[in-house]
């Protein structure tokens, strides 16, 4: 049922609105609105039980296991979430005077020196509001270095051919086109092929280390050597610091300028797609060109540095400072880690990984690279099920979800036919992990004995299996009054 | 170890399967030249009481004063409920729908949101949401060139009386693949888009003409002769819009003789707290014929195998993780978490309350001008134009001196417009909330008097102390 049938004419949450409709003097007749716009009439128990209601239809973090490669779904912190909501700091205006502002700038100040430190660049720009807003600063900032030289040939990004689709988007959207560079069945990078790409018209390479196959691109320093003397700049994509949190740095692999997802490897909150937060650092050279604002400290207070003061900054990426609530949350983690506790994020965020991976393939399932170590998460194969079974990734994806776990991601990377990306995190418990195994290995069971239940799952779920093709066919993107039925 | 749940003994069986000694041996693959060592600047571990404790001191730090600044975020009252169930962990926790069965809540809950917003904007689709209103502007920008197949223009035009913030946005999102901006100026009387300026560009190609409303003065746009003046010219009409100013004023599907193509702007009035400028979300609603150029995800209504109704991210084929370099935009997420608050919002204040929060805070606006402009016959609203809950005041005053004085008396006292726009140098932009008591007002009132009189005296303002 969806709120608007829960409507009646003339019912309201009267705590919520002032008691009376004050006249909007001055505005003339003209300016009004005519119609009173059909949002739902009820009352706030309906609203709360209605949206309640909706919350317990959802998988989640705090409710199930969620091994979705490459998003690095881990515990968000509770604590992280109160703080960001105390007083002062959430109803804090953007435009605050700076004496009344001391102690968010404080946070963010520090904040950017916490991201400096782990991921080895000389500096930070918290603006950002999300991973691929963060990839385009990162490479506008390198469209902007090569501009400034007068480099006006560079036009080309290279992208692996494993990276994710916001790689090649963002290059597009900076004015760039991408080209694609293959992966050697290893996993790493085809030497070869790079070389041969390279050339007057790279503008930069795009890599994501550990790449999205799982495994870490062992010939980085070759690759960054490569690049920088054929005259192009390196862009780190973030997706997957996880796995290297506090053990190795992007600024020592060579990388010139990286974003980090703050809701991956930073804990805060996913929220059903949003909001993220993509922080960018750069190395010395790129500096200049950071987007604004940054936050300054001159030894007593912390002051917003913006156009003004930075002058060749590839400007601003929203009306204020980027996802503040969000780089809170995270700070909160950050220092609840603290230096220590980095550094264990990636050990264990590894640790669970191999033993998953370990487990699944002394129970039968095709790792995609078994001679590699896993990194924060690895690939299998269902390809060997799907021939001799007839039960595809997504049967078993589905399947997962009726044992009440999520999916790990499916038919991601590409290149990888009837693939799961599965990635634990360091916040899962072991029985978790072995709950798992044991729920993969009944669902092969069933594919066996009765396919139908898998090919037809799930089936324990408040819907089945969903029609995509009609959804895009015959569009229904808000809800009609008169097109009820039910 | 903050948040690890593993045992020593787990640490070892987990070892012995896998087939290392240590920890340390799974990371044999990586160059033993690229091990980092230790982290400077971060610090040791904090409990949560302990970093509760830093917490509550930077929070008390920033606390105290009476918001009188609006300039595109705004002190709303926000209903309980909104953050204790957009909270809940089956929100707070999930992420991005792509499995549709176990996400109906989220899916469901955006279905009803894009309904509502298309709703408010009188539009015909609404999709899931964008970064912020300025981003989503640019994303809009972007778009109209997509989807104006009149003109194979790359020049967009922006009026000058549009956000300063919003302005400098787009220009960074947009630069890159070409396009241009040009900026029209207002009319120096009453605040809106000069009318005859615009007329100059009658017969040039252009892809689109943005019509913000209330404009970043709070000035109330002609935005029927902007709309149909885009149409008759062949650009599309993009409106940028306070939502919650929509409950009260004609609505950008209205506008006009056709309605605009493509109406966004920031939802933050709609449930999202201030929290120092994010996270917020942007909204884009569009005729139903641009949707395949619209950006960001939309959710449809569908049916399930037994053919009962659900719903599932749709129309994914103009998305980056399919289209790749093709994509209408490199964008991943919405802004999900604050859809859900600003969905519950929506449905808790209904259309009704809405304009009731818009209409007390017109009134309040109203009320904070009535005095302040009592207090000096050399303050004086500097535009004509109406306007709804914000309006630019000019000083006799230094206004960056004015603005620190009240501000040492916990007086936000509003956005000083100089630095934006140099013939503004004299002009402050002040707004009144729901949220503003009478007695917040007086304050404001009492104090700007005492800044006045200390002019008039020809004594130094910061010198004076204030009893409140």
């Amino acid at each position: 049922m969806l709120i608007f049938q829960h409507s009646r004419p003339g019912r309201r949450a009267q705590a919520q609105a002032p008691a009376d409709q004050a006249p909007l003097e001055g505005i003339p007749e003209a300016f009004r609105r005519r119609n009173r716009p059909r949002l739902p009439e009820v009352s706030e128990l309906q609203a709360v039980r209605h949206y309640t209601k909706l919350s317990q239809k959802n998988f989640s973090i705090d409710t199930q296991f969620y091994p979705l490669g490459s998003c690095t779904m881990k515990y968000n912190p509770r604590g992280a979430n109160a703080m960001a909501m105390l007083p002062g700091l959430v109803d804090r205006h953007p435009l605050a005077p700076e004496s009344h502002s001391q102690g968010f700038l404080s946070a963010m100040y520090e904040l950017q020196e916490i991201l400096k430190s782990v991921t080895g660049m000389a500096a930070v720009s918290l603006a950002p509001m999300a991973g691929a807003q963060g990839e385009f600063a990162g490479v506008a900032m390198i469209r902007a270095y090569h501009d400034a030289r007068g480099d006006q040939e560079r036009r080309e990004i290279l992208v692996p051919d494993a990276a994710h689709g916001t790689n090649p988007a963002t290059a597009v959207m900076c004015g760039y086109q991408a080209r694609e560079i293959p992966t050697l069945p290893s996993g790493d990078v085809d030497l070869e092929a790079l070389e041969a790409a390279l050339g007057p018209r790279t503008a930069g390479i795009m890599l994501t280390n550990p790449s999205t196959l799982g495994v870490f691109e062992r010939h980085i320093d070759r690759i960054a050597r490569m690049v920088h003397q054929a005259g192009g700049l390196l862009y780190y994509d973030g997706a997957n610091l996880n796995a290297i949190l506090g053990r190795v740095r992007p600024g020592d692999m060579g990388f010139d300028v990286i974003h980090v997802n703050l809701h991956k490897t930073f804990a805060a909150p996913h929220g059903g797609g949003g909001p993220g937060a993509g922080p960018v650092g750069v190395s010395e050279r790129l500096a200049p060109y950071l987007p604004v604002p940054l936050v300054a400290f001159d030894g007593h207070d912390y002051h917003l540095l913006t156009e003004k003061e930075r002058p060749d900054t590839i400007g601003r990426l929203s009306a204020f400072g980027g996802n503040a609530g969000v780089l809170l949350r995270a700070y909160v983690y950050a220092r609840m880690l603290g230096a220590e506790g980095m550094k264990r994020v990636a050990d264990f965020a590894t640790l669970n990984a191999n033993y998953l991976m370990k487990r699944l393939v002394e129970a039968g399932f095709t790792a995609a690279y078994p001679g590699r170590r896993a990194t924060h998460e690895f690939i299998i194969t269902l390809k060997p099920e799907a021939k001799e079974l007839g039960v595809n990734a997504m049967d078993f994806a589905k399947r997962l979800l009726d044992f009440d776990m999520h999916a790990p991601t499916t038919y991601f990377p590409l290149l990888v036919p009837e693939c799961f990306l599965i990635e634990p995190t360091e916040t899962e418990a072991k029985e978790a992990l072995d709950a798992f195994v044991e729920a993969m290995v009944k669902i092969r069971e069933e594919a066996r004995q009765e396919p139908e239940k898998v090919k037809g799952a799930p089936c324990n779920l408040p819907v089945r299996r969903l029609d995509d093709v009609r959804a895009a066919r015959e569009l229904d993107l808000k809800w009609e009054p008169k097109g009820e039925t039910g | 170890m903050p948040f690890i749940p593993h045992t020593e003994e787990e640490i070892r069986e987990m070892l012995e399967t896998i087939g290392v000694s240590s920890i340390d041996d799974l990371f044999d693959e990586i160059p033993e030249s690229l091990r980092a060592d230790t982290l400077e600047g971060v610090g040791p571990s904090l409990s949560e009481m302990e970093i509760g404790r830093l917490m509550q001191e930077k929070a008390r730090q920033d606390s105290g004063g009476i918001c009188f600044i609006g300039a595109g975020a705004y002190d709303h009252h926000v209903p309980a409920a909104v953050w204790q169930i957009a909270t809940r962990g089956e929100f707070y926790t999930a992420y991005t729908p792509y499995q549709a069965e176990a996400s109906q809540g989220t899916l469901q809950l955006l279905y009803e949101y894009q309904t509502m917003m298309a709703e408010l904007m009188a539009m015909e689709v609404s999709n899931a949401s964008l970064y912020d209103g300025a981003s989503a502007l640019a994303e809009a920008v972007l778009m109209a060139v997509r989807a104006n197949r009149k003109s194979k223009s790359k020049r967009v035009l922006v009026p000058r009386s549009l956000h300063p913030a919003y302005r400098a946005t787009v220009h960074t999102i947009v630069r890159n693949q070409g396009i241009e901006l040009l900026e029209l100026p207002f009319d120096d009387a009453t605040g809106q888009t000069d009318l005859d300026a615009l007329e100059i560009h009658a017969g040039s190609d252009f892809a689109a003409l943005v019509i913000p409303q209330p404009n970043f003065f709070g000035v109330l746009e002609p935005v029927d002769q902007l709309s149909d003046w885009a149409h008759r010219n062949g650009l599309l009409a993009i409106a940028v819009v306070n939502p919650l100013a929509m409950a009260v004023l004609q609505p950008p599907g209205e506008w006009g003789e056709r309605g605009v193509d493509i109406a966004c702007g920031d939802g933050q009035p709609l449930g999202a707290p201030l929290s120092s400028g994010g996270p917020y979300f942007g909204f884009m609603t569009c005729r139903k014929q641009h949707v395949r150029q619209m950006p960001g995800r939309i959710i449809g209504r569908t049916v399930d195998l037994d053919g009962k109704p659900g719903f599932t991210l749709t129309l994914q084929a103009r998305e980056q993780h399919i289209r790749r370099s093709k994509a209408t935009s490199n964008i991943c997420t919405n802004q999900g978490l604050m859809v859900t608050a600003a969905t519950i919002h929506m449905a808790l204040l209904g259309a009704d309350g809405l304009a009731r929060v818009a209409g007390a805070c017109h009134a309040n606006l109203n009320a904070l001008v009535e005095k302040l402009t009592a207090l000096d016959e050399e303050i004086e609203p500097r535009f004509s134009g109406p306007v709804f809950h914000e309006r630019v005041l000019r000083l006799p005053m230094e206004v960056p001196q004015v603005l620190r004085t009240l501000a040492a008396h916990n007086i936000l006292g509003g956005y000083h417009l100089g630095g934006d726009y140099p013939e503004l140098e004299d002009c402050l932009l002040v707004c009144a909330t729901e949220t503003r008591t009478p007695d917040d007002l007086e304050k404001y009132a009492r104090n700007l008097q005492r800044v006045l009189a200390t002019r008039r005296q020809g004594a130094c303002a910061t010198m004076v102390r204030f009893d409140l």
